[in-house]
């Protein structure tokens, strides 16, 4: 049988063909990005592919870098393999990417979701042989309500927050959910003031040519009194530091998909938990895998076993695979934070992530 | 019930004390007296009797989520709570319902009498009238298991509020066995005595700990600087039994646990002494397993507890006696305001005149004239068969609940061995979906024999590295329990060690926990099972 036109390696997903890589987490010579959050775009490549709307951000993260950009639906070739992406969903400037080689066509999903934030360009399914999804929600006790909902209960929290006299302080990583709570939030009711983290990252987008609601970036010189009034956009690596007590008394609200179940919201210990995810809930997996018609669906990161398990008995082929995507939207520990690097907080990481130590799923999925 | 549900939501969405309180005073001022009644009741562990076994509740609402059943159980064990589990599966329907929870509540009673059919029919219109968060509060009530992030004394501070009767009095007002459909708002408010009710126990004074951790080792110098003069203490052991309330009023006797079970029928033995007693009398103490006069080990009462009947051989194996050491109330009038000293004068008086003093035994006080020389006599401890030493103020009222001052337990330290974590298991309620409840091993030979399961200790930020590990270097899989590469070291601390032939390693472990994480040390130093059983003759 033919080698695959995507393969998993140690280094990423590999097209042998094409001799790319997507989303690799070691050096190699050629990277095709999906999206600008750790986990996906790393440092240390010799060239790398990426949506034009990645651009400055990835600039920003990862420093002079030697960067090619793409718009939506655009082909590059190489060797005879045809390269395009399509829109994600996930965050601003994300892409799935579409490989096509002979006529056989592999689709990898980066991180996406399916409802339009507003914000970052809407999700697209597309026809494909083999699609590569992550699975991050992949179980069905998570269900999204719609935006408007969740972004009325924001505003009204922030609301109340303001009538009371407490500061506001919203938490929500970076790059993506920062934009997109910034986007809907009533502006009536104050100004948005930002961590310099979030800042740096709005600016690099704003330098992309998004535009993006006024902020005003928080610095040692900021009214306490004035900063109360408005609400504090802020990443969760600032969540208990010092930076954030100052601004005391404050009501503090975390948005993430994990928020949707009790005790994770309780082991948050934040004062509000606004269930909002960049990633597909159930629903949203299943439709979206369903959209592709796809022979065969690899999934990559988050519920992985039962999500495969369960996708096979609905009669599609599924199967797992390692890769070290997940990053972003996991707890604490492995949550973004960009002032000290996320490998200096996990022990030994190079020995606990090392390629295919996880075999404990793959084994299981094999034997059924 | 929609106040019910959005009491739990609110009290859910804030960590802050006094916002807690302001909500369940809410809640108190907008909801009717038997409602009040309904969430004292369930707020304090008195739940109704469960009219549905939980295999069918699972099953059917496995039936309204239309997923497989496997899926159901994952799902189950991400979220770490079934009631919750249920309430997101199942989907969501338009219905609404204005009843109160009294009237739940008497519509889940009414169930006792009804078919299978019946019931099963009644769950799945009840589930269509609810939305999500009254679904979560009405499976609660239904399966049982009600946890609620708020302490029995955040409540009563609430109701104190509202009510002005001081928390004390609420507190002892709510004891022993009530039930919502018997005991009205206007009974808990107006002024009561102890008479009214013969089956109330007193709330129980608690004694707090001089050192809360054993890294937090206290000296004779540090007690002495805390505590003052020694004069003015009294010492006694630490038994390690089980903490009970006994009660003799108008010619009845009940004995009462700290959890408020009221488990008179558990200790037959104890029967003869209680009702010799003179009517109005409560003594605290605790029950421990006797023979030939000496206490024993608390796993030989553990292995009584469980049994659901009291056979002759259990009880010829495992006789209970009391160690009595204070007395609450006498010849009908409640004392606890009177000192430990004159107190112990009249418990003593009473153990004096009774006819079974094998059984009635008092706590004999620890002669010493010193903080050192008490420190030295707590290093007898475990040849006591006790947990510590309990010092308390000569001149100290009997109080409610945990409090500074008075009390206190200054416990001996915890044995401790080295071992390395092979197994781990998802946690529950706000430990779900993480990693945290391990099983360890040490060597014997070459091979980890589990000896422990211990699930506290570590903090929030160790357990998320923890769960990442397993996460990574999980070898295996049998249900919700991983095997892991055996690589982390931990200390494990516990404070008695006994045979038992239900456990591979041939030993079992009292309170077994994490003291810390042994990042220092390689999993080919972790202690050895030989080392453990060395302790076994201690």
């Amino acid at each position: 049988m033919a080698k695959p036109l995507l393969e998993f390696t140690d280094k990423g997903i590999y097209c042998a063909q094409g001799k790319f890589y997507i989303d690799p987490w070691k050096p190699v010579d050629d990277a095709v990005i999906t999206h600008a959050h750790a986990d996906h775009a790393y440092w240390g490549h010799i060239n790398y592919l990426a949506h034009h709307l990645s651009k400055e951000v990835l600039f920003y993260r990862l420093g002079e870098i030697n960067l090619r950009t793409v718009e939506y639906g655009e082909t590059v070739t190489k060797n005879g393999v045809h390269i395009s992406m399509y829109p994600a969903g996930h965050v601003i400037g994300s892409a799935q990417i579409r490989v096509e080689y002979k006529g056989v066509v592999w689709v990898v999903s980066g991180d996406y979701k399916t409802d339009d934030d507003g914000i970052s360009t809407p999700f697209e399914p597309v026809k494909c042989h083999h699609f590569i999804s992550e699975c991050t929600f992949g179980m069905p006790v998570y269900s999204w309500k719609p935006q408007a909902e969740i972004f009325t209960d924001v505003n009204n929290w922030w609301h109340t927050n303001v009538d009371n006299g407490v500061a506001t302080v919203i938490v929500g990583y970076s790059l993506g959910k920062a934009q997109r709570i910034l986007q809907n939030l009533d502006l009536s009711i104050g100004k948005v003031y930002t961590h310099g983290v979030i800042e740096n990252t709005n600016e690099a987008l704003r330098r992309n040519g998004v535009i993006l609601n006024p902020t005003e970036r928080i610095t040692p010189e900021s009214s306490k009194e004035e900063v109360r009034k408005g609400i504090i956009l802020a990443p969760p690596s600032s969540v208990g530091t010092p930076w954030m007590r100052k601004f005391g008394p404050y009501s503090f609200g975390y948005c993430s998909g994990w928020m949707a179940l009790r005790g994770a919201k309780r082991r948050r210990a934040a004062d509000r938990g606004f269930i909002m995810s960049d990633h597909a809930d159930w629903n949203g997996l299943v439709s979206a895998i369903d959209a592709t018609g796809c022979e065969c669906v690899y999934l990559t990161h988050g519920y992985t076993a039962s999500f495969t398990r369960y996708l096979n008995e609905i009669g599609f082929n599924a199967r797992e695979v390692h890769t070290l995507y997940g990053g972003e939207e996991e707890d604490a520990v492995v949550t973004e934070n960009e002032e000290k690097q996320e490998t200096s907080e996990l022990p030994k990481q190079e020995k606990v992530l090392s390629f295919g130590e996880d075999l404990g799923e793959a084994k299981k999925e094999d034997a059924q | 019930m929609k106040a019910f549900a959005q009491l739990f939501l609110s009290l859910d969405e804030t960590n802050k004390t006094n916002e807690k309180v302001k909500v369940l005073k809410d809640y108190f001022t907008n909801v009717p007296d038997t409602d009040k009644m309904h969430m004292l009741a369930l707020f304090t562990g008195r739940r109704p009797k469960r009219q549905i076994n939980s295999t069918l509740i699972r099953n059917w609402a496995i039936e309204a989520s239309n997923i497989p059943a496997w899926l159901f159980e994952e799902s189950y064990h991400v979220v770490g709570d079934l009631a919750e589990t249920m309430s997101l599966l199942i989907p969501e329907s338009p219905g609404s319902s204005s009843k109160t929870l009294t009237e739940w509540i008497a519509e889940i009673n009414n169930l006792a009498d009804k078919s299978e059919e019946e019931k099963k029919l009644w769950l799945i219109e009840s589930w269509a009238m609810l939305d999500r968060q009254e679904r979560f509060v009405f499976n609660k009530l239904l399966t049982g298991s009600f946890r609620v992030g708020v302490s029995q004394n955040l409540v009563i501070k609430a109701l104190a509020d509202i009510t002005g009767i001081d928390a004390p009095a609420l507190t002892h007002r709510i004891m022993g066995s009530w039930m919502p459909e018997d005991y009205t708002y206007d009974q808990l408010v107006q002024e009561q005595n102890a008479a009214d009710n013969i089956s109330r126990p007193y709330p129980f004074f608690l004694a707090y700990p001089i050192q809360e951790t054993s890294e937090k080792r206290k000296s004779a110098e540090d007690v002495g600087n805390a505590l003052g003069d020694a004069d003015e203490w009294q010492a006694e052991w630490k038994w390690d039994g089980i903490r009970a309330q006994m009660i003799k009023r108008g010619g009845e006797i009940f004995i009462w646990s700290r959890g408020e079970d009221l488990a008179t029928e558990k200790f037959p033995e104890l029967h003869p002494f209680l009702n010799a007693l003179p009517d109005g009398t409560v003594l605290d103490g605790e029950i421990l397993s006797f023979q030939n006069g000496l206490p024993m080990p608390f796993n030989v009462l553990q292995t009584r507890i469980g049994r659901k009947n009291l056979n002759k051989k259990v009880l010829a194996d495992s006789p209970v006696a009391t160690i009595v050491y204070d007395c609450l109330e006498y010849a009908g009038e409640d004392i606890r305001y009177k000192t430990q000293s004159e107190r112990r004068v009249i418990l003593e008086k009473l153990q004096q005149e009774t006819a079974y003093p094998e059984v009635f035994n008092i706590s004999s006080l620890i002669k010493f004239n010193s903080w050192e020389e008490l420190e030295s006599i707590r290093e007898q401890s475990r040849a006591m068969i006790a947990e510590g030493i309990m010092l308390k103020r000569k001149s100290a009222t009997y109080q409610v609940g945990r409090r500074r001052g008075d009390w206190w337990k200054w416990k001996i330290d915890p044995l401790s061995v080295d071992a390395v974590m092979i197994y781990a298991q998802k946690g529950h309620g706000r430990r779900a979906d993480l990693y945290t409840d391990y099983t360890f091993a040490v060597w014997d030979g070459d091979k980890l024999v589990p000896f422990a399961k211990a699930y506290s200790g570590l903090t929030d930020a160790e357990i998320n590295k923890v769960d990442y590990f397993v996460k990574r270097n999980t070898l295996e899989k049998f249900g919700p329990v991983r095997t892991v590469k055996p690589e982390l070291v931990f200390e494990i601390g516990f404070e008695g060690i006994n045979k038992s032939t239900r456990h591979k390693s041939g030993i079992a472990l009292r309170f077994p926990r994490i003291l810390r994480w042994r990042h220092d040390k390689p999993k080919e130093e972790a202690d050895t099972l030989e080392s453990l059983m060395a302790l076994l003759g201690e």
